[in-house]
């Protein structure tokens, strides 16, 4: 051993008087403390190596890649089609932004334009998924406050919403909705019913949050003045989203860099001026409100739109999408399984090359940034003109994020790290990928 | 201006001015896996990246163009690539800084932020096996530009470009970790994603991907990595 001893505590649960008293006896020196990779308020697998001066933070320093899972690697190895389902298990609480990124690219790359009503569809669906990863964001936020009500209006609120994801596309999570061309399936048939269900829903839950919130003293304490971040600090540390937008700067890729006809839809882009945990929380708050008026939009065209294809009319690149539900609980498409199967050869060979060989996607490169709830998701996609892609590359934000949290939380205190980090609103999933 | 491939696997007429190397060549009809009795076992498909582009560019390319050129003098219109509506400029390793900093700081380019770094892998372009590329967005001028430098894997050196934008930090990291270049000034090149100790670089194309035959009843289906390609 060294000159300056080190002291190891191994923490296994009602034992921290102990550790508290022994580490009273060495009060001059700091302390590590190992927050995560298991640690609930770490937003997934986040390890941070905290250490201390008494309760406040000396140094911060983020380590990941726990949730790795090599996503990208797989996807060389899969059809351009079949990219779709992995890269919607990057970041699991925004599957639909993580398709919507690479298909985006895909359709880049290839050339084509999607039909309007998959991209209302898509737009719906994005939205939809930006309120429940804010209603997650808030709701475990608020959770690690005390807040617990906040996580369970939270996730009763979301659960609305993967309700409907369920009714429309089978699954609550890891979608694989949106294909290159457009999406997998058109609205169900009572879809626009209970989209109504839903819009109704939030438009009588979301005040909650602010009642419950805004001018609440004990949530203010906690998170004003807490974990700031200027605008200089952010175009510093390339921070993008909420918290971007938390220091006043009115930078949304909707709206500066449109994609899926956002520049169609009438909606504001939400600031605020005081780059704290506090106000990172009234601009995903006001968000919901935003993406309720985007949503009503959606549901308008969609009814103008009822019975129009939602995928590219290419038979050497979509799948079939005007799907019904069998007998047998599997959607399928009777009018396709009839042509293929009864009248023509040449649609029975496309459908078989689609299906077993996928499409090609001619040789280049391309970068595709969509604003996702948590900032700028970007897919540097590169093809060599077969029928995988060559290397996908995804630029999560969460990733980006992380790099800022020791200028977050360095001088704060312990408390103050939670707070900080919420306020990032990480997903491990699709940090480490 | 992507090359049309021959099935003889000679060049075209109208192959780019500057003599470029295929980015990959695929030999055969599907790739790897077994032989096949297709007769297409000796095809061999030189596949070409988009080169150098014509001007006039159209858009702000032109602008972009013009400024970077009068700003360094190693950059000129031989790297530059205009494809699918992006501007790539592909940049020799030893001006990247310089051209970097110009990016960032002169006002009129004012790129603030670089917001991806990533590799890719092309085995087959000799000399210039790796490549990076960097995404820079330009917020005051609402544009997105590409930075590609090339390195040889048998010196897989770039500068590292965080003493101008901070913000590549973890980005430059995880592409050491994944493709194994070596960022030059980087303060901190640590494996992130992978464990410290790990050996290898997984996104290379060398590097398997793992996995085991699917047993069937009479039947086994190879791994994913050795299944036919198209």
């Amino acid at each position: 051993m060294s000159e300056t001893m080190e002291t190891t505590y191994v923490a296994h649960g009602g034992d921290w008087d102990e550790i508290v008293e022994a580490q009273r006896t060495h009060g001059d020196e700091t302390l590590v403390i190992n927050m995560g990779p298991q640690h609930p308020s770490t937003h997934g697998v986040l390890r941070l190596e905290v250490e201390m001066d008494g309760e406040t933070v000396t140094s911060v320093r983020p380590g990941i890649g726990f949730l790795h899972t090599g996503i990208e690697k797989q996807m060389e190895y899969r059809t351009f089609a079949q990219g779709s389902t992995l890269v919607t298990r990057m970041d699991y609480i925004v599957p639909m932004f993580n398709e919507v990124t690479y298909c985006l690219a895909v359709e880049k790359l290839l050339g084509i334009t999607v039909p309007e009503r998959a991209n209302v569809m898509r737009v719906l669906v994005m939205e939809l998924n930006r309120m429940a990863n804010h209603f997650v964001a808030m709701g475990t936020g608020g959770m690690e406050l005390g807040a617990l009500t906040m996580m369970t209006i939270g996730f009763r609120e979301r659960e609305m919403i993967l309700d409907f994801f369920e009714a429309l596309c089978g699954t609550r999570m890891n979608h694989g909705y949106v294909r290159p061309g457009g999406v997998s399936i058109d609205l169900p048939d009572n879809g626009l019913a209970q989209l109504r269900t839903v819009i109704e829903w939030m438009h009588k839950h979301v005040p909650e949050y602010a009642g419950f919130c805004n001018e609440n003293p004990i949530f203010k304490g906690r998170m004003q003045g807490v974990a700031t971040m200027n605008l200089s600090q952010c175009m510093a540390l390339g921070v993008s989203g909420p918290p971007l937008r938390a220091t006043g700067y009115p930078w949304d890729l909707r709206r500066d860099q449109p994609y899926c006809g956002y520049e169609t839809y009438d909606f504001d882009v939400i600031t605020w001026d005081t780059g704290d945990a506090y106000g990172r929380f009234r601009v995903r708050l006001q968000e919901l409100w935003e993406s309720l008026k985007i949503i009503e939009q959606c549901y308008e065209r969609l009814e103008k739109t009822t019975g129009d294809p939602v995928m590219v009319d290419d038979p050497k690149i979509a799948w079939p999408a005007q799907l019904v539900v069998g007998p047998d609980g599997q959607g399928n498409s009777f009018a396709h399984v009839k042509h293929i199967m009864g009248e023509s050869m040449e649609g029975l060979i496309h459908h078989f090359k689609t299906v077993t060989e996928g499409f090609r996607v001619p040789a280049g490169q391309v970068y595709q940034a969509i604003e996702s709830p948590k900032g700028e998701s970007g897919c540097h996609l590169v093809s060599d003109g077969g029928t995988r892609p060559y290397r996908c590359h995804f630029r999560d934000p969460g990733f980006n994020h992380l790099q800022s949290v020791p200028t977050l939380c360095e001088g704060g205190m312990l408390s103050d790290v939670v707070v900080g980090l919420a306020s990032l609103d990480p997903v491990l999933g699709g940090v480490d990928r | 201006m992507t090359q049309p491939p021959t099935e003889s696997g000679v060049a075209l007429a109208t192959s780019p001015s500057t003599p470029q190397a295929p980015i990959t060549v695929k030999r055969g009809m599907w790739g790897s896996g077994p032989s096949d009795v297709s007769g297409y076992n000796g095809l061999v498909t030189p596949v070409y990246a988009p080169g150098p582009a014509q001007r006039p560019y159209g858009g702000w390319f032109d602008e972009v163009a013009d400024r970077l050129e009068s700003l360094v003098d190693a950059i000129t219109d031989e790297n530059i690539v205009i494809d699918r509506d992006e501007m790539t400029v592909n940049v020799p390793r030893e001006h990247l800084l310089e051209v970097v900093q110009q990016c960032r700081d002169d006002a009129w380019l004012r790129f603030e932020m670089c917001v991806s770094v990533s590799g890719v892998h092309y085995p087959d372009q000799a000399g210039s096996e790796l490549h990076v590329a960097l995404h820079l967005l330009s917020m005051t001028h609402n544009r997105r530009l590409r930075l590609e430098v090339t390195c040889p894997e048998s010196d897989p050196h770039v500068p590292s470009v965080v003493s101008v934008y901070p913000m590549a930090d973890w980005h430059e990291r995880e592409t050491w970790d994944m493709f194994g270049v070596i960022f030059d000034g980087h303060p901190h090149l640590t494996r992130i994603l992978m464990p410290d100790d790990w050996i290898g670089h997984p996104q290379r194309k060398d590097y398997p991907l793992g996995g085991v035959p699917i047993e069937f009843k009479g039947a086994q289906v190879p791994p994913p990595d050795e299944r036919r390609s198209y």
